[in-house]
């Protein structure tokens, strides 16, 4: 069985929403996320879904609330410029509840910036980023078998929650190669009569996210928040690694947890008892869980990014109220920090078991 | 008011009551006296109800004073952001063939801010009808310039009238659409008499026909009244429309390919779970599985200072330098290696320089650059005296010594010094110089069985049978250069 192949991350999330039963992608190309709308435009049309590359990022959102609205697990990718330019769109799809996915592989910026690896995208991504009261679902994948198996999950989480979904990755993720072992296709997808517009008598539907009379509007913002309550309270995920005696702790997402891993090893090896905690969900972000670290016997947490500071706000309003010492370190701008140099880091700071 | 505007019955593809309506006139519609878009609802519902087709028809409601298009039908509705009704359109008809999608839109909405994505989805033939409203102004927020604004005519941002040297000259997009090969109808009508606004239904069905006929791209520029931004009254709109509107807007029918359009065909998305499989290839047929699943790649004995390594293969662009790092993170896939590989990507690989990270551990990989790689594969100068520099002590570096002639400074270092680029170029065929790098990197590390690696050729390059032997040619002539040399040093 060639279930088992070596891929790149970008082409990983292709094959996941495949395998989810997605059965349109609609995108523009942006380095580094246009091996997602490559590999969709040879891989799609195999299996008689549709692909069309969109006039714009503009475009494609729109199409993606359209194919959404009738129904359809649906997928589009971006990278930061892109992304801005999908948040009105996205806004829409959150205010009628539209269940879609996007991919971000973020790049270097503001503005045109670089197609180097970054994670600067994390504060309008995360935060809802379009206008309105609304979040997205993030998920942060670090691995090929992750943007696959997250990008798979992210059909789910967007269907059981009628919300856009978001994965959210860095040009390291995204053009990185990997062994990924291909799950089995979805077997049943979800019916959606009761709200889609299927061009069908029973599905004369509405999508709409227009609500005139104040009272209305602020009902409707309220299920919103009642809704992202609830993903806050059951959708957190993370990972541990040598967490269980750790003195200190790195906080990182993306390509940033990979090397953490690494710097989490040598630490290790130099006696210090490091541990590596990495959210996968940035929205909702493991608040309690990070909170409870100092309890856990966690003296110093260093966050470490490739932007310059964003979910470090993240960490420390978690922290609130804990006298744990929280730091940062970040590197930006394509480059992305060497498992050494944040050891140095965590020298710097005197953070040092057993000293 | 004129007889055809008059609702004398209302027909069924209208909702009995408006009940996304809010307020207590669930019966009465929200637009001014006198104003276009309550006709052209109505030819419109007409057209749907004799062609028996409403429960399958799917309306796009604009941002514009038609944004409450879906109070009125009793379609499938989809409200959408401003000017992106034909992208959104585009996506219900992909997604659903057989529903019949109609985009209802103003002037600002189509010709302003969703130009672009009228255009393209015109280009593209999708199959939807385009009903487009053009009143020459903002209806919805007040009396604004619209792109069909005419010259001289003032709104409450062109207060001195719509000067063309500073705003430009009214769009006409039907005739810019005319440009296009792909559009199946294209028409312009006008409201402003009973006569034209027969020609106005006639166009209006002919567009939805040709949806429900699969004939793709239909649009109808409707010339529509807004007697209250144009501040004036029903009767005296109609004559502005005749005598100011027509002159820079002519009527009538500019394409109408109707009846030589093949109707398109959608292909069926497949999601049965085996078929999906093994359309994706995901299932083994016989020569998938032959290659490799067939063959034991056993782990062999390694010396420790080869063993996990941590690889950069560095060169100019066209050296192949990815390729080795495929190559290499493919067969340590094969025998259960934990792999990663990452290449420098972007303006670098072209016609510059090029170089990737390979780790083949027992390990989970953590970190995927090798920043302090442990091995280091030179393909050409300047990557020697960059990576040279970051290889660990006691790491092995491989230089192609055909184009590099200067040797390499460390001392705390093993070296071993191919002449790459001439072993390719001996086999008649630089390009297989990647190859010849893959054969040197197992003679200098035994890391992989030679046989190993020469058995999952066919995978990595499927296709022509001699590039496969040159290839195979190519690993075998660097791995045994390699072995010689060692052999003859002893
Ligand atoms: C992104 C965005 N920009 C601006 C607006 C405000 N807006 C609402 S309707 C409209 C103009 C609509 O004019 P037109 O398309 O001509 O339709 P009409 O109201 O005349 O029927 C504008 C600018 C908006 N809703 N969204």
């Amino acid at each position: 069985m060639a279930t088992r192949m070596l891929m790149k991350g970008n082409h990983a999330a292709v094959y996941g929403a495949l395998l989810a039963g997605c059965e349109a992608y609609f995108g523009y190309p942006i380095t580094p996320a246009s091996e997602i709308a490559e590999g969709a435009s040879l891989l799609f049309p195999k299996l008689g879904r549709t692909f069309i590359q969109a006039e714009s990022e503009v475009g494609a959102i729109n199409m993606v609330y359209g194919a959404a609205g009738c129904g359809k697990r649906v997928l589009t990718a971006s990278s930061g410029p892109g992304v801005s330019l999908k948040q009105e769109g996205l806004s829409y799809c959150a205010g009628s509840a539209l269940p879609c996915v996007v991919v971000d592989i973020m790049r270097g910026g503001p503005g045109l910036g670089n197609i180097g690896p970054e994670q600067g995208d994390y504060n309008q991504v995360v935060k809802g980023g379009g206008h309105g009261n609304y979040r997205t679902i993030v998920l942060a994948p670090n691995s090929c078998q992750e943007m696959c198996d997250l990008t798979m999950y992210a059909f789910e989480l967007a269907d059981r929650y009628r919300n856009p979904v978001f994965v959210l990755t860095d040009g390291v993720i995204g053009q990185m190669m990997e062994v990924v072992e291909l799950p089995e296709p979805v077997e049943n997808l979800p019916d959606k009569s009761d709200w889609a517009v299927m061009g069908t008598a029973g599905t004369r539907n509405l999508i709409n996210s227009i609500y005139l009379a104040h009272d209305e509007m602020e009902w409707w913002n309220e299920q919103l928040r009642k809704k992202y309550e609830l993903v806050q309270q059951k959708e957190v995920m993370f990972e541990e690694y040598m967490m269980d005696d750790a003195e200190y702790a790195v906080i990182g997402f993306g390509a940033a947890s990979r090397v953490l891993r690494t710097t989490v090893d040598m630490a290790r090896a130099e006696g210090t008892r490091l541990g590596l905690f990495r959210p996968i969900t940035l929205f909702p972000f493991p608040k309690k869980e990070i909170a409870a670290l100092p309890g856990r016997g966690v003296k110093g947490i260093l966050t470490v990014e490739m932007n310059t500071g964003q979910m470090v706000d993240d960490v420390n309003l978690a922290l609130c109220g804990t006298d744990v010492r929280s730091g940062y370190y970040g590197r930006y701008g394509g480059n992305v920090p060497s498992a050494r140099e944040v050891l140095d880091r965590i020298a710097e700071l005197g953070w040092r078991s057993g000293s | 008011m004129s007889k055809a505007s008059k609702v004398l019955r209302k027909p069924s593809s209208f909702m009995e009551i408006y009940k996304h309506k809010p307020g207590p006139e669930k019966d009465r519609t929200h637009y001014c006296p006198g104003c276009g878009h309550g006709i052209i609802h109505k030819l419109i519902a007409e057209a749907l109800e004799d062609m028996e087709i409403t429960e399958r028809t799917v309306m796009i409601s604009p941002v514009g004073c038609s944004v409450f298009l879906y109070y009125y039908f009793n379609t499938g509705n989809l409200q959408v952001a401003h000017g992106r009704a034909p992208a959104v359109a585009t996506a219900a008809s992909r997604a659903n063939p057989d529903s019949v999608v109609i985009s209802y839109q103003g002037d600002g909405d189509l010709a302003a801010i969703g130009g672009n994505n009228i255009l393209q989805a015109a280009n593209r033939g999708e199959n939807i009808a385009v009903v487009f409203v053009n009143n020459a102004i903002y209806g919805m927020t007040g009396g604004q310039m619209a792109p069909t604004t005419l010259p001289g005519q003032k709104t409450t941002t062109s207060p001195y009238g719509r000067n063309p040297a500073n705003e430009g000259y009214p769009l006409k997009m039907v005739e810019i659409l005319n440009c296009l090969d792909a559009p199946t109808y294209l028409a312009r009508t006008s409201l402003h008499d009973v006569p034209n606004m027969r020609k106005t239904r006639q166009a209006i069905r002919k567009a939805i026909q040709n949806v429900k006929d699969k004939k793709g791209f239909s649009l109808v520029e409707v010339l529509s009244m807004c007697p209250s931004q144009w501040r004036t009254d029903g009767p005296a709109a109609q004559k502005w429309i005749l005598e100011k509107m027509i002159p820079t807007f002519p009527l009538g029918v500019v394409r109408d390919l109707s009846d030589e359009r093949e109707p398109i065909a959608r292909p069926v998305p497949v999601m049965e779970p085996t078929e999906v499989k093994r359309l994706l290839g995901l299932i083994s047929d016989e020569e998938v599985a032959g290659a490799s699943a067939s063959r034991d790649f056993k782990r062999r004995e390694v010396a420790p200072q080869h063993a996990n390594p941590s690889i950069r293969v560095a060169g100019f662009g066209g050296q192949g330098v990815l390729s080795i790092g495929v190559a290499l993170a493919n067969v340590g896939m094969e025998y259960g290696y934990n792999v990663s590989w990452l290449p420098s990507y972007g303006p670098e690989m072209r016609g510059g320089t090029a170089n990737c990270s390979v780790k083949i551990q027992e390990a989970t990989v953590g970190a995927v650059e090798a920043t302090e790689p442990t091995v280091v594969i030179a393909m050409n100068r300047p990557s020697m005296e960059r990576f040279e520099k970051i290889l660990v002590p006691g790491g092995l570096l491989i230089y192609n010594s055909t184009l590099i002639e200067i040797e390499p400074t460390r001392g705390d270092i093993s070296v071993v010094a191919a002449p790459i680029t001439k072993l390719a170029d001996d086999l008649g065929n630089t390009k297989v110089q990647s190859m010849v790098a893959v054969g040197a990197y197992i003679g200098a590390t035994g890391l992989f069985d030679l046989e190993d690696v020469v058995s999952m050729l066919p995978r990595l390059f499927p296709g022509k049978k001699e590039l496969l032997d040159l290839n195979e040619r190519a690993v075998r002539a660097g791995y045994d250069h390699v072995v010689a040399a060692a052999r003859s040093r002893g």
